[in-house]
């Protein structure tokens, strides 16, 4: 009955009681056990997530630099020091430059991606019909499994599929290629792929970054007698630009990290091999762990450069915790 | 009249843009209710003869093991999305509401690994699991789901700020020890960002392909993805059962989306930009 009639005074009241004052800032009067007990309650409650963190992430990053600089093979005992060879080797291999050159085609891709995604993202930002729908259909794709892209696309770009019919149907029989089975064009249609998939993504942040732009903006610019063209470049292009940031270094560690689609298209046949696909062939199916190491922290630190370069060019106030 | 221009410009584009979207996914719906020898007589635009013709649909879910895959699906996402929920919330219960000595280095540790893509530390990741016995159960999906997930801990971390610190005051002046305070008074309340986690979390688990493609190799412990996957042998020339195992696979999306459409936008938005 008092402990009930405490709690329902209130955080002021409730503050004054010693019972409360002991629990907030321990203080010589209280118990030296109760104290210790409180000091170590936050790490009680950290260590399963910290400890899962050091296990799946730092312990990996760690070994990753150790296996990079050895010739193992993923099941030896014992690990050769290597020195710098794997490295050499994947910077030198003609089949390990050429993943580089692959992802350029996904990181085009993604600016196209970008630009696309801006003018939906813009033009339903205004007054539209059916807007709703339009959003919908727009970034559905975003929502699907990679596998089954895969297969909607293999099924869609096959010899007579459904791209060849239509191309046919309009008159542009000349525009049919065998669209993955071309190693001059498997790539591009591979990163258009990409670029259908992950559209609705960038659409969709940047029609919410500008819809938060306040509507007196709007209303005074065109009071001011400012043009839909005027609105975009002096309004909408200035207030999502760091989203726009954002979405450019996702573009380029999410070029060099593709997978899913041209494994469940091409399996990297026709030159769409990946960086990704590459590396998990070595370490998996050629046990050759060591190079295959070499490759990911290539990797891993291509993808710190280009985050902490954003950080240079866009200092981030969203990254702010404490 | 230049109002009117752009106005049929913009709408051309739309109707353009949504053919593109949707006529992949149209013909491989017509594709899924064709009899084979139709699938290769008939062009792609052809309409089905039957559209109640599910034999496909039966075909993928018995003998495609989509079935199974759909159950692996829920099981490893039911442990992983609890898990994922106590981690996120322990976790910024404790760097929330305490003040102790390496606070600052915990969440530098956090910040830290969200610059670390999981896709590129596969190659030692799976060393750990192999160590931990886990290669080939779901046991390796589910402890890598919950356990590298930093976005649901920054969702959970921006959130329990919201939560009023005389909450806990009043429990504590009640006896509640902090696990009361924990299960009674934060998890309760953290109840918006728990089904934002829920969500994003859920499909992307559902959609991920990379982790069980390299941890399970059993056809009996597939999720679907895999298992969508495991399509392209045995029915490689049966594109009609191939295309009513892609339906299977997005219908249960496509329900999602339409119930939930707001909660998803925003989720993504949420945790793209954090």
């Amino acid at each position: 009955m008092t402990t009930a009639a405490t709690g329902l005074r209130g955080p002021t009241t409730a503050a004054d009681t010693p019972d409360a004052r002991a629990a907030r800032e321990p203080h010589p009067g209280g118990t030296g056990g109760a104290r210790r007990r409180r000091r170590l309650v936050p790490y009680l409650f950290l260590a399963i997530p910290v400890g899962l963190l050091v296990l799946l992430t730092y312990v990996p990053v760690v070994n990753m630099f150790w296996y990079s600089v050895t010739d193992w093979d993923g099941l030896d005992k014992v690990k050769t020091f290597v020195g710098a060879d794997n490295y050499r080797e994947v910077f030198t291999d003609p089949d390990n430059v050429r993943v580089f050159w692959v992802s350029l085609y996904y990181f085009v891709g993604s600016f196209v991606q970008m630009v696309v995604a801006l003018y939906f993202a813009t033009i339903l930002s205004f007054r539209i019909r059916f807007k709703n729908l339009w959003k919908g259909i727009l970034f559905f794709p975003y929502l699907i499994n990679g596998v089954a892209i895969g297969l909607i696309f293999l099924n869609f770009l096959r010899p007579a599929g459904g791209l060849d019919s239509t191309l046919t149907a309009v008159g542009l029989e000349s525009l049919v290629r065998q669209w993955t089975g071309d190693p001059d064009i498997a790539n591009v249609t591979l990163a258009g792929v990409s670029v259908w998939r992950y559209m609705g993504l960038n659409f969709v942040m940047f029609l919410g970054a500008i819809q938060s732009i306040s509507s007196e903006v709007y209303e005074a610019a065109e009071i001011d007698g400012a043009s839909r063209w005027h609105e975009f470049w002096f309004i909408i292009l200035p207030s999502i630009r760091p989203i726009v940031g954002l979405s450019l270094i996702l573009a380029i560690s999410g070029s060099l990290s593709v997978y899913e689609i041209p494994k469940v298209m091409t399996d990297g046949g026709n030159g769409t091999e990946t960086f990704v696909m590459r590396t998990v062939w070595m370490a998996f199916n050629r046990g050759m762990v060591g190079l295959a190491s070499a490759m990911a922290v290539v990797l891993l630190l291509i993808v710190l450069v280009i985050t902490w370069i954003q950080r240079l060019v866009l200092p981030d106030d969203e990254v702010d915790l404490a | 009249m230049i109002r009117a221009a752009t106005s049929t410009v913009k709408y051309v584009s739309l109707v353009l843009a949504s053919i593109v979207m949707l006529l992949p996914i149209v013909l491989i719906v017509v594709g899924s209710f064709k009899t084979n020898q139709e699938f290769l007589t008939t062009g792609p635009f052809t309409a089905p003869e039957s559209w109640t013709n599910v034999s496909n649909y039966a075909t993928a879910f018995t003998r495609g093991g989509m079935m199974r895959g759909f159950v692996n699906t829920v099981v490893i996402f039911g442990v992983a999305i609890a898990g994922t929920i106590l981690i996120g919330a322990a976790t910024a219960y404790a760097l929330d509401r305490f003040r102790f000595a390496g606070r600052r280095g915990v969440l530098n540790l956090f910040l830290l690994a969200t610059l670390v893509p999981g896709v590129t530390t596969q190659v030692a990741t799976f060393q750990i699991i192999n160590w931990l016995g886990l290669y080939d159960s779901q046991g390796a999906l589910i402890l890598l789901f919950m356990g590298t997930d930093i976005i649901s801990i920054y969702i959970f971390l921006q959130f329990v700020r919201s939560i009023p610190r005389s909450l806990d005051e009043a429990a504590t002046i009640d006896g509640a020890g902090h696990l009361r305070i924990f299960f009674t008074i934060i998890l309760p309340n953290l109840k918006p960002a728990i089904a934002t986690v829920v969500i994003i979390k859920g499909i992307g688990i559902y959609n991920e392909f990379f982790l069980p493609f390299l941890y399970i190799t059993d056809p009996d412990k597939r999720p679907i993805s895999t298992a969508l996957f495991a399509f392209k042998g045995p029915f490689g020339s049966q594109w009609e059962v191939i295309s009513a195992g892609v339906v299977i696979t997005i219908v249960p999306i496509l329900v999602l989306f339409l119930f939930l459409q707001r909660f998803i936008y925003n989720g993504f938005t949420a945790g793209a930009t954090k």
